[in-house]
């Protein structure tokens, strides 16, 4: 691997983790709000 | 297929698994199923809404992934496909496979769970029906593979209503109708202006295999059918004029946009003006009529 292959490879890692964590965070925010509307109904 | 069974040197870019869920398909499915979901009696909680939208939306995004898996070797033999991720050579076909399979269970596990399993096995009934009885089993082996795929993306209003009432009455069924009918039309109209791609796969597309002629008939039968169906809602009382008079002034300009497409030959070198026009106007006109209904039905409630 070359040191641009490299630097791609993180790249796209680190990408890869953030875009994974924002949908976590997304699903944990609606499961929470789904909770709250059921519970209330 | 080489270049999706090697290992890849770089991990996939996050955009190629966003790319395999056809965000532009998924678009229209959003609208349909909020207009299915707008035009239903009743009430539903926001969040409730908003969570069902989501698992259609995501349904059909794993239908979408788990049919470029299964179809990246034809998809490889066509210019219009062949720079998807899985062609392309830039995914592994398994993690095609997983994500379609994932982004599905977990659609249709929500829907269940936040909304109601009539909606969730709704769901999954359109999923299994558009990844297996379309994509595997109906597509390579018939000309009528697009009149039965159009029920795939018939689905989303009609869980889009059901999502809100719990029961399937008459209404989603007819809104079901409208998408299944206007389907062979549209996509018959492309198929018109870019045959020679699917022939090099073989696939049977009604223009390859049952002729042009043929195929510029049925345009024209599915056409007027079309404007039966839409229409049936407002006779049938479930909507009132508003979608009645929008019904029937978009359903005969649909007719009138067949007749050319219905009636000539292309030449050679044809620029297949009057096929790409229809095709245009088909998706507006989609558009155009969920509108209305929920306009109308709107004002109605």
């Amino acid at each position: 691997m070359t040191p641009q292959d490299d630097d791609e490879f993180r790249r796209r890692r680190r990408q890869r983790n953030i875009v994974f964590g924002l949908i976590l965070l997304g699903l944990a925010v609606l499961f929470y709000a789904i909770t709250i509307v059921r519970m209330t109904d | 297929m080489n270049a999706t069974t090697t290992t890849l040197a770089l991990p996939t870019d996050w955009r190629d698994f966003l790319a395999l869920t056809k965000p532009r398909v998924m678009s229209l499915v959003v609208f349909t199923g909020l207009c299915g979901l707008l035009a239903a009696p009743g009430h539903i909680n926001p969040v409730l809404g908003f969570s069902a939208i989501l698992c259609i939306a995501l349904g059909a995004g794993g239908a979408a992934a788990l049919n470029q898996w299964w179809e990246a070797d034809i998809d490889a033999g066509m210019k219009r496909t062949a720079h998807r991720p899985l062609p392309a050579g830039r995914m592994r076909r398994e993690d095609a496979r997983d994500f379609g399979i994932a982004l599905s269970a977990a659609s249709v596990l929500v829907m269940g769970l936040a909304v109601h399993w009539l909606a969730a096995i709704t769901l999954a009934v359109s999923i299994v029906y558009y990844a297996v009885v379309y994509t595997i089993w109906l597509k390579p082996r018939t000309p009528q593979n697009i009149v039965i795929g159009g029920g795939a993306g018939a689905f989303p209003p009609l869980i889009g209503w059901i999502a809100v009432t719990g029961e399937i009455t008459a209404m989603p069924l007819l809104l079901f109708a409208i998408i299944f009918v206007w389907t062979p039309p549209h996509f018959w109209a492309l198929a018109l202006f870019v045959k020679t791609d699917y022939a090099k796969v073989g696939i049977p597309m009604m223009p390859v295999v049952a002729g042009e002629r043929a195929t510029r008939h049925q345009i024209m039968a599915y056409s007027l059918l079309l404007l039966g169906t839409a229409l049936t809602p407002w006779w049938i009382g479930g909507t009132g004029a508003i979608y009645g008079m929008a019904a029937l002034a978009l359903s005969a300009l649909f007719v009138a946009l067949a007749v050319p497409v219905a009636i000539r030959t292309a030449e050679a070198g044809d620029a297949m003006k009057p096929e790409k026009r229809l095709f245009s106007y088909s998706v507006l006109y989609l558009f155009a009529l969920f509108t209305a209904l929920v306009i109308d039905r709107m004002l109605l409630a």
